[in-house]
């Protein structure tokens, strides 16, 4: 938990109309994830569903960060109530939008 | 561990007393009042004896003004389908607020669905309805108004005794949906010229699934449930005996208390505001500060979320509730926090403390004790809190 104030890629996904908006931080070392911590507002749910992402995806390498899915992540916490798998579980696209970031800066810095 | 319940407002424990009342009426006393033998005499004394405890609470002058139902819906399903039905010759316009039970709100939808108008009052940030609006959107048409006497979520209670003398002066019925105000405040239906007053048993420490509904003799209202005629003919069904017996001693109890026990509560409710808003920057008081049920905390804290404090406090053994979306099966936020003008993320910030009769001061000390700590947590995990605000 918490957040890492020199990321390489940071994902905000949800918002907080809604009632879960989370970020996600990655730090990364020879294209592997050294570090990955998160912020959430929201439910139970959506705490739980971030925190199990930091712990799945700590150690990916990126190829491997990026076939990480919803489902994966509701599988590890052993299943979430229906009525939360679509608004709480928003945690795998929060690494996805990280990802693209820290990809995205790589890109411009060539 | 501790355990503390502060969601009275969810569900109440039936009073030793009121269980005391009733049990005889499960195995020893069990004949139909509608009966002319002893064993039917034997009940029928009994039912109106409760009717006659319902009655003296809210201040009917008749003891048959008062019918059984099965709870709070009931009797608002009752009153609103019940008067629109029996008066369309007369109108097809209903009004009601923005911030009352969805037992109301979903009742006057589907009476729109039939073609009836429904005019829905907005409040104010303290949920306290417009009375200009009101008598500005009465008209010829015009034929009930109800307004709950106090909100259960924001503890607001409403100004009854205005809203009944404008509905008299005008000539249109008033139902007021009284389920989280009676036997917590004083109710005077005769006085307050309400036509049509809705409370339920469990509210008010008497057993789950029964209710009653006030009607001011003269009022023109048909059922919505029929068969054999009981209960005038607006409420068939055999009555529910044990329950009946359950809900009179539970109103004559409240009756009894009211004074102290309201005393106490307005004390503890206080206690734990101010704690709270002493200890914990960034957090308000939802619903009016003095028009407000003895027994009602709501409280919003900026950044965080309602369900993870929720279970962060159940975790201290602490039981609350809130108006978050996550609690709600809909997951829309609560309709009357929106309706008082907060935005949505404050909505879902939100948390009901309610107190009940166990309440101790104890408890307020102890929930007040833990929460700053619970707050700073969730506010340290959550992307909102300005960076400012951690230290």
């Amino acid at each position: 938990m918490g957040e890492i104030p020199d990321a390489d890629g940071v994902g905000t996904v949800g918002n907080p109309i809604c009632g879960d908006m989370m970020q996600i931080f990655i730090k990364v070392k020879d294209n592997r994830l050294e570090d990955v911590k998160f912020k959430t507002f929201g439910c139970g749910a959506a705490i739980a569903t971030s925190s199990m992402i930091t712990e799945l995806a700590k150690g990916k390498t990126i190829e491997e960060a990026l076939k990480i899915t919803r489902a994966d992540v509701a599988d590890a916490l052993e299943g979430l109530p229906p009525i939360k798998m679509h608004c709480s579980n928003l945690a795998a696209d929060g690494l996805r939008v990280a990802i693209e970031d820290y990809l995205k800066k790589k890109e411009a810095s060539k | 561990m501790r355990r503390i319940c502060m969601d009275y407002q969810a569900g109440v424990p039936t009073d030793p007393r009121v269980l005391e009342a009733m049990m005889p009426y499960f195995t020893e006393t069990f004949g139909n009042p509608s009966s002319p033998h002893q064993f039917g005499q034997e009940t029928k004394t009994a039912i109106d004896h409760a009717r006659s405890k319902v009655a003296e609470l809210i201040g009917a002058k008749k003891v048959g003004e008062v019918i059984f139902t099965s709870g709070g819906t009931e009797s608002n399903n009752l009153a609103i389908r019940g008067v629109a039905h029996r008066n369309r010759e007369k109108g097809d316009h209903v009004i009601t607020t923005k911030i009352e039970h969805m037992s109301v709100i979903n009742t006057c939808k589907s009476l729109q669905k039939e073609g009836f108008k429904v005019t829905f009052i907005p409040v104010d940030k303290y949920g306290i309805i417009d009375l200009e609006r009101l008598k500005s959107e009465i008209n010829e048409r015009t034929i009930l108004v109800s307004v709950m006497y106090a909100n259960g979520e924001i503890g607001t209670i409403e100004p009854i005794r205005e809203i009944g003398s404008i509905c008299h002066d005008r000539k249109v019925y008033f139902h007021v949906d009284a389920v989280a105000a009676a036997g917590k405040i004083p109710i005077d239906a005769e006085r307050e010229n309400i036509d049509l007053l809705s409370i339920s048993s469990n509210d008010m420490y008497g057993p789950k699934g029964v209710g009653a509904l006030y009607i001011r003799e003269g009022t023109g209202i048909v059922p919505v449930i029929f068969g054999g005629g009981q209960e005038k003919g607006l409420r068939s069904g055999s009555e529910n005996i044990p329950g009946i017996v359950g809900i009179g001693k539970a109103a004559e109890i409240a009756k009894n208390e009211m004074y102290s026990e309201s005393r106490r509560m307005v004390e503890l409710r206080n206690r734990l505001i101010n704690n709270i808003i002493r200890d914990i920057p960034h957090s308000y008081l939802n619903g009016h500060p003095t028009e407000r049920l003895p027994s009602n905390v709501n409280v919003r804290f900026s950044y965080i979320e309602g369900e993870s404090l929720i279970l962060s406090l159940d975790m201290e053994g602490v039981a609350v509730s809130s108006g978050s979306a996550c609690t709600s099966k809909t997951l829309e936020p609560s309709h009357v926090l929106l309706a008082i003008g907060l935005a949505h993320e404050e909505a879902h910030g939100s948390l009901l403390f309610s107190f009940g009769r166990q309440t101790s001061k104890e408890d307020v000390d102890y929930v007040s004790g833990i929460l700053p700590d619970i707050v700073k947590r969730l506010r340290a995990m959550s992307p909102l809190t300005p960076k400012e605000e951690l230290g």
